[in-house]
């Protein structure tokens, strides 16, 4: 809950712009301008601070009302033989009100990180995983491995929050923890200890991360490896890393799917995964996906339990038809397989809707620029700053409630998405 | 409007009738007295059919972080029961792990008007309303998970005293729009964190240095003490272990005379004698339960098939982990709070083991005495989709039905159960407790469960049919707050149910130590943590139904 101290200053705002929601932002407001004042980062500041530009709905460039954009979408809808919506980017009730739509026009949902985010779920929905969640790592992890990402970038406040806190729970001597990098090094020093003491890196190519990771279990396993390199990696230094994990009393393993973008990079993570899980027949280790950015994990979670399945599901049979290769919007925009694709970004204006031939409606943050201009725009209004809301962190447990900390006007997803399904 | 149910048979057990002929008159969602001089609007011939309240689920996993990652984890098994839109419904699947929106629905086919979700976490509360929000027609509500929290034991720990336990329990009961409170494995999901495998009655978590025991005690006597009317609700130490019979025993006895729900005892009921040292304990734990006045238990039926188990016992679901079918599953440590695991299950009737099981929830059934201390479930969707009740609900009421596929299970199962000689078949006044009033008066709903004046019109029409199954699984009228919902077995309307809490007083100087200790060691604010009224109504269609405590005060 964020409490408002006087006119315009609002504590522990919830930013559902960092995947890891720091919900402890102080943030003033003037009018439509935001800024953060307090915990900052680049990721949460852009998020909060791109102003408002345009306010009216657009048709084929014309400025309309909101009520005539909306009559407009659901004709396009009506025609349309293979509607796709995409982008999929907004907060709980704005997902609520896509799947509804997207059941009643026969349209495929998919997200606009599913690449990232299928890395993961092909995982789980395979073998399975075991994993922790943020307030467990800040209290318990004891040797932390990143592979193949430079979380820093993408997380900026991550160490500061769940590795680098002041204190655990459990006592633990927060300087003791242990960072080791495999495949990329990080881009800053987010990762050295308050102390100083910096995280060992173990470099490699992304492309020789699938066999660095299974000669990485094969050893936590005991198995005996015979080659003394492997991906410009020394068998030996691999080695001693499966006795750091063997050895540590909760280890957790990290990696952004954001950053392993290769080929079947979801066989890397599912070794990754049966390596947790082997560590666990002795010790404790956790596996940690960081993702959340653009509504992900929230848009996964209403999918799954509104239909039964995550993104990449079309409901064109009627009933829920999940399928993420076909229902991959990406392969089908670039197939011309879609007609009309309804592109949902509230988060990010520089989340546009990938070229193609289809006839586009926006659903977009304030201030987007298209190459192109879209069939419909709507500037739309972000959660958490002009509506309420909720929004899942990269963790999946844990939820935060988003505030309206100003009075723009402008619609929300819900709103305009729930208009166009009544008006169908 | 007024609407009259003209000449039914009525099995209401909370006002002591069973199978009376008489008119109910509905008004504005409630059941009311005759009127006399009003036009009744609408006149529905029920003659010579069964009328009960609707039913209520008291433990069914329909909401949450673990049943959605179990949807998430299983498309093969949606697959197999697809749901396609139509005028009034949207689409969805079913089976094992259902969407909310055919959960619903389906629930509502079979004449339920209510179901509880029995493991709250609190850090994902949120989540859990949001899944029941989008869950239509039925009531819900659920149970808040504490035991293995670490603010609960580090309070025990510092040997606080009760009413500050009291204090923090009824802070997050409020917080999490709860009914009642549920632990499961009593510490043993935070000692798996501690890397602990096991962790008996009274052995000691190795961090905080406080056993089971003691939680349960602290837990029940909270509970009673707040006066919430649904006793701790306890997923009791070793699950599904052989042996565990002993544990659950020492349970009933060690928590000295309390109010506690022992929950899917089914799981609990094992003892080691045989050839396989796998038996059935289901005689010692019913004659425990008939004993001791102040234990209910809902039993957790498993029936054969695939289904899935979603547990908040990461430390048994880890170690029952080489049983899944197929082979994937998820174990999640969360928040310092809780955690959970996952694991599809396959239960077949040539195996020993499930065969036994099958056999002592049956035998668990049909050995308590009283109706209104045992409860009809499957641990939905552990041991079998809700669903399958109506299978079930056969199962006890027709002897010979039941024999019949006995006899068809592993032979030496079959030998190591008297199942066969238990001549006990329930009758529908006992189906209307264990699913009606009893399970409304466990719950701690006032005003459900009854056909009583003032009470909700949520009512299930059957036509009597010595098929039980049948009869149990197409009611031919379901009200729901005085809406015709379904009829002649068809759901015709949708309407959106509320979610029942309570609301125990707490001083709120609690917060004064609470909001450091998020700040020092939680990822999440208090003030985050908490959930606003508002997000239960949310879009408008949600709504808070606070019932009645009951007198609190030390015991």
């Amino acid at each position: 809950m964020t409490e408002i101290t006087n006119s315009e200053m609002w504590l522990e705002v919830a930013s559902p712009f960092c995947g890891i929601a720091s919900d402890d932002l102080t943030i003033k407001v003037d009018g439509n301008t935001v800024m953060v004042i307090e915990n900052g980062d680049t990721v949460t500041k852009k998020g909060f601070e791109t102003p408002i530009t345009d306010t009216s709905a657009r048709v084929k460039g014309k400025i309309v009302s909101l009520q005539d954009a909306v009559v407009y979408i659901a004709d396009l809808l009506r025609v349309s033989k293979q509607p796709v919506i995409a982008g999929m980017a907004t907060d709980l009730n704005g997902a609520r009100s896509a799947m509804a739509l997207a059941d009643k026009s026969r349209a495929t949902v998919d997200n606009m990180d599913s690449d990232a985010t299928f890395r993961n779920t092909l995982v789980l929905q395979d073998t399975g995983w075991m994993v922790t969640t943020l307030t467990e790592v800040r209290n318990r992890v004891d040797l932390l491995l990143v592979v193949g990402s430079d979380i820093e970038r993408d997380y900026p406040r991550f160490y500061e929050r769940m590795v680098w806190n002041k204190e655990s729970m459990f006592g633990q001597e927060i300087e003791s923890r242990q960072v080791v990098y495999l495949g990329k090094a990080p881009s800053g020093n987010a990762s050295t200890s308050p102390q100083g003491k910096k995280a060992q890196v173990l470099a490699c190519k992304d492309e020789d991360l699938p066999e660095v990771m299974s000669v990485l279990r094969a050893l936590v396993n005991g198995k005996n490896v015979q080659a003394e390199h492997v991906g410009g990696l020394a068998v030996i230094d691999l080695a001693a890393l499966a006795e750091q994990l063997k050895l540590a009393k909760y280890s957790v393993v990290t990696w952004s799917a954001a950053n392993l973008n290769f080929d079947h990079a979801e066989a890397t993570v599912q070794m990754l995964c049966e390596m947790v899980k082997d560590l666990n027949i002795k010790t404790r280790s956790s596996g940690l996906p960081l993702g959340g950015k653009e509504g992900s994990i929230t848009v996964n979670q209403v999918s799954a339990w509104q239909s039964g399945y995550p993104m990449r599901t079309n409901f064109n049979r009627g009933y829920p038809d999940y399928d993420p290769y076909l229902s991959n919007s990406k392969r089908m925009l670039a197939a011309d397989e879609v007609d009309t694709l309804l592109w949902i970004s509230s988060f990010n204006v520089d989340r546009t809707p990938p070229k193609s031939n289809a006839k586009t409606v926006v659903l977009g943050r304030s201030g987007m620029v298209f190459d192109q201009e879209p069939e419909v725009f709507i500037p739309i209004g972000i959660p958490g700053i002009d509506h309420v809301g909720r929004a899942f962190r990269t963790d999946g447990a844990v939820s935060i409630p988003l505030r309206k900390l100003r009075d723009s006007g402008l619609p929300s997803t819900f709103d305009v998405l729930t208009a166009v399904e009544k008006a169908l | 409007m007024l609407t009259k149910l003209t000449g039914g048979r009525i099995y209401d057990p909370a006002h002591g009738v069973e199978n009376e002929v008489h008119d109910i008159y509905i008004k504005d969602g409630r059941i009311v007295k005759r009127p006399d001089d009003i036009r009744i609007d609408e006149e529905i011939d029920v003659r010579g059919k069964v009328i009960m309240a609707g039913a209520i689920d008291m433990h069914t996993h329909i909401g949450g972080g673990k049943i959605n990652i179990a949807r998430t984890m299983l498309p093969e098994d949606h697959a197999e029961d697809l749901v396609a839109r139509t005028e009034l419904m949207r689409s969805g699947c079913g089976h094992a792990a259902p969407s909310t929106l055919t959960a619903g629905y389906r629930y509502a086919e079979m004449g339920y008007t209510a179901g509880f979700e029995p493991a709250i976490l609190p850090v994902n509360a949120r989540q859990a309303h949001m899944e029941m929000h989008d869950t239509p027609i039925i009531d819900k509500g659920g149970y808040v998970m504490l035991g293995s929290d670490d603010f609960l034991l580090r309070m025990m720990a510092a040997n606080k005293d009760q009413e500050s336990i009291n204090n923090y329990i009824a802070w997050t009961m409020n917080q999490s729009h709860a009914i009642g409170v549920k632990v499961v494995n009593p510490g043993g999901i935070n000692a798996f964190k501690f890397n602990q495998r096991k962790l008996d009655l009274d052995e000691k978590n190795q961090f905080y240095g406080v056993t089971p025991r003691e939680i349960l005690l602290r837990l029940a006597r909270a509970v009673k003490e707040l006066g919430v009317p649904h006793p701790l609700h306890v997923h009791g130490c070793n699950l599904g272990v052989p042996g565990n019979m002993d544990t659950t025993l020492d349970t009933m006895q060690g928590i000295e005379g309390l109010p506690m729900h022992m929950t899917h005892i089914q799981f609990h009921s094992y003892g080691t004698e045989g050839d396989f040292k796998f038996s059935s304990g289901s005689a010692q734990i019913a004659e425990a339960i008939n004993k001791h006045k102040n234990i209910t238990a809902d039993v957790g039926q498993i029936l054969f098939g695939q289904t899935v188990t979603a547990s908040g016992d990461t430390m048994r679901q880890h170690a029952a982990h080489p049983h899944a079918h197929p082979n994937k599953w998820v174990a999640m440590d969360i928040e310092c709070d809780a955690g959970c695991g996952v694991l599809p299950f396959k239960y077949k009737d040539q195996s020993y083991v499930n065969a036994l099981q099958w056999m002592i929830g049956l035998e668990t059934f049909l050995m308590v005495d009283d109706p209104w201390r045992v409860f009809l479930t499957t641990d939905h969707p552990n041991g079998a989709p809700f669903t399958s009740y109506p299978h079930l609900i056969r199962l006890l009421m027709d002897k010979t039905f039941r024999n019949d596929i006995l006899s068809t299970l592993h032979p030496e199962a079959q030998k190591a159960s008297h199942l066969g000689s238990l001549e006990r078949e329930y009758t529908l006044y006992e189906i209307a407790i264990m699913t009606r009033a009893g399970a409304a008066r466990l719950v701690g709903l006032a005003d459900r469960g009854h056909l009583g004046i003032g009470g909700a019109a949520d009512i299930t029409v059957y036509t009597d049919d010595a098929d039980r199954e049948k009869m149990f699984t197409t009611p031919d009228y379901v009200f729901k707050d005085g809406i015709m919902v379904v009829k002649d077995g068809d759901l015709i309307n949708v309407t959106w149910g509320t979610t029942h809490v309570v609301k125990p007083e707490y001083d709120n100087s609690i917060e004064k130590s609470l909001k450091p200790y998020f700040d020092r060691y939680h990822t999440q604010t208090m003030g985050n943590f908490k959930i606003s009224n508002d997000e239960i109504i949310d879009d408008g269609r949600g709504s808070l139904t606070v019932q009645p405590l009951h007198k609190r005060g030390p015991v």
